[in-house]
């Protein structure tokens, strides 16, 4: 792998762009390896590349159905934050921030990483009161929050629609470390650097059972172009973890949902940062090129249909307007849906699978962009040593059984929590 | 995307409230745990044919039962859940 660099750009400048190497090599299935990681999304590329960065598990097959960053990891809204109350997430976050903060020295690719803040947006005297507990919690897990009064808010983004009659805005809370990342690059990086290291990238290759033991073990899996066995095997496979699981007779605590982002033309710089509203469900920023990347809800139902439907694209555009009036002009270029495992208590699940030979990464409802450096790194160490990652061990998959619940917000079995 | 509500005729899905799958029944008070863990947690989560509770909220209230298909939308049949569960108001 040719090491990319200001001198490297030059002189391919030079030579006009012609003779870049490609970034990874595209890999055909060999017999067996040492790890299979089923799911070429952010998730299962970033856990390829620590088994062989960290581990030193090279013998490693990523296998994707379509291409790599074909699911989720390439049409999310790209907000990265670690702004979480219990202790059970918010160490496994802020490591997942960390990562972030370092990943493209690391990864020697320009994942666009942007720390250009988050700011959540406090609509009652009880949210704001709920955002200074959270900032707390933060602040206990040794992460920096700033508890935002109006004055400070209307300094931050002058543009707010403050006197709503319904949704007054009273305060906010920020995390400056937080912001946004490029999600293509993301992908595309942790390809080219476990490619690198040895792991086999193997695209158009969909899972279809699982190869097992006389005991039941699972050994390898099948594949459309054919088996492969494997020492372990890990699923990373987002929104269809029920799906693959079902392979290996497993019902999982897990819906799968439709959520739809959208994208504007193209605008001269006017929102600072990741802006949320606190009184609905709608995320915004604007990307480099221009256009504000803004999202809301769930659609609501089961659906493995990658498009959302026109109620939930009114309610995203609803709570826009309530926030910040301005946006009415602008046009909406393009909107896509992506689906996403819903847990029962809006927590991932990083664990051993009760059937030998299997580990499972799932369950990442709305939020596992952000977390997919960490993911990657957890779910590596979970393969290479058998052991939860200090920063992963209350993501069990029998936390729903014991009463372990992870809920952020205190609601319950639902599967539409985040 | 519609539902056709046997009592109301085909209406648009925003006059309608989700509630999940349909097929998960309630086990009995006294049952085993795990039974209890399973009825609120595991779910087949299927590609394809969904059998799934609907409320006509804007519409007659009724409880329906919708058989969707989770991957295309299509909706073949909806019938009223309350005589299915007619057993269980007690
Ligand atoms: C619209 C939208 C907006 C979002 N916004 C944010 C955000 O702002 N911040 C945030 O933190 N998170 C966000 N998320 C969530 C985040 O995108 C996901 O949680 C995360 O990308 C999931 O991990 P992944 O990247 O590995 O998933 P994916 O990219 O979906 O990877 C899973 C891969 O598995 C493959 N696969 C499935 N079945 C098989 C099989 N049988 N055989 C082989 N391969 C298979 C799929 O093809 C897919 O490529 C958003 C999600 C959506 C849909
Ligand atoms: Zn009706």
């Amino acid at each position: 792998m040719t090491r990319y660099s200001l001198f490297s750009l030059a002189a391919k400048a030079v030579s006009g762009h012609r003779g870049w190497q490609r970034a990874w090599r595209d890999a055909a299935p060999k017999a067996a390896y040492d790890v299979i990681i089923i799911g070429g999304g952010g998730h299962g590329l970033a856990t390829a590349y620590y088994l062989a960065k960290v581990h030193g598990i090279t013998n490693v097959a990523l296998v994707e159905k379509g291409w790599i960053g074909g699911g989720n990891a390439g049409r999310n809204t790209t907000i990265i934050r670690s702004n979480y109350m219990l202790p059970g997430n918010e160490p496994f976050y802020e490591w997942s921030m960390k990562l972030w903060e370092g990943l493209e020295q690391e990864l020697n690719y320009n994942a666009m990483v942007s720390q250009r803040g988050v700011l959540n947006l406090a609509h009652t005297d009880a949210q704001r009161d709920g955002y200074a507990r959270r900032g707390n919690a933060m602040r206990l897990h040794g992460v920096e929050a700033e508890l935002l009064d109006l004055d400070a808010v209307r300094r931050h983004a002058p543009f707010l629609n403050f006197d709503n009659a319904r949704f007054p805005i009273k305060a906010g809370l920020l995390q400056g470390r937080g912001g946004t990342a490029r999600h293509d690059a993301v992908n595309w990086g942790y390809a080219r650097a476990a490619s690198a290291l040895g792991v086999d990238i193997i695209q158009n290759c969909a899972v279809t059972g699982f190869l097992t033991d006389a005991g039941g073990a699972i050994t390898g899996v099948e594949t459309s172009r054919g088996p492969i066995r494997a020492g372990k095997v890990g699923m990373s496979v987002a929104g269809h973890s029920s799906q693959v699981a079902a392979m290996a007779d497993l019902r999982l605590p897990i819906e799968s949902h439709a959520l739809q982002a959208f994208v504007s033309e193209a605008l001269k710089p006017i929102i600072p940062g990741v802006i949320t509203f606190g009184a609905g469900h709608f995320y915004i920023s604007q990307s480099d090129k221009g256009g504000l990347v803004f999202g809301g809800d769930i659609d609501g139902y089961n659906s493995y249909a990658q498009r959302g439907n026109m109620p939930t694209v009114e309610d995203v555009c609803e709570g826009g307007m309530a926030l910040m009036p301005m946006i009415g002009r602008a046009r909406l270029l393009r909107s896509w849906g992506g689906i996403m495992d819903m847990t029962m208590d809006g927590s991932p699940i990083i664990d051993h699978a009760p059937i030998p030979g299997l580990y499972l990464n799932a369950g990442w409802c709305y939020g596992g962009f952000k977390a997919t450096p960490a993911a990657g790194w957890c779910f590596a160490h979970l393969l290479a040593t058998d052991a939860p990652h200090e920063t992963a061990t209350a993501y069990r998959l029998d936390r729903f059984a014991t009463g372990h619940l992870i809920d952020e917000k205190g609601q319950g079995a639902q599967p539409n929590l985040h | 995307m519609r539902i056709p509500c046997p009592y109301c005729g085909s209406r648009d899905i925003g006059e309608f409230v989700y509630r999940g799958d349909a097929s998960p029944v309630r086990p009995a008070a006294d049952g085993a745990e795990a039974a209890m863990f399973a009825y609120v947690y595991l779910r087949d989560n299927p590609m394809g044919r969904h059998e799934e509770h609907w409320y006509h909220t804007q519409g007659c209230r009724n409880w329906l039962v919708v058989t969707r298909d989770t991957l295309t939308h299509e909706i073949p049949s909806a019938r009223l859940a309350a005589p299915l569960n007619a057993g269980d108001a007690v």
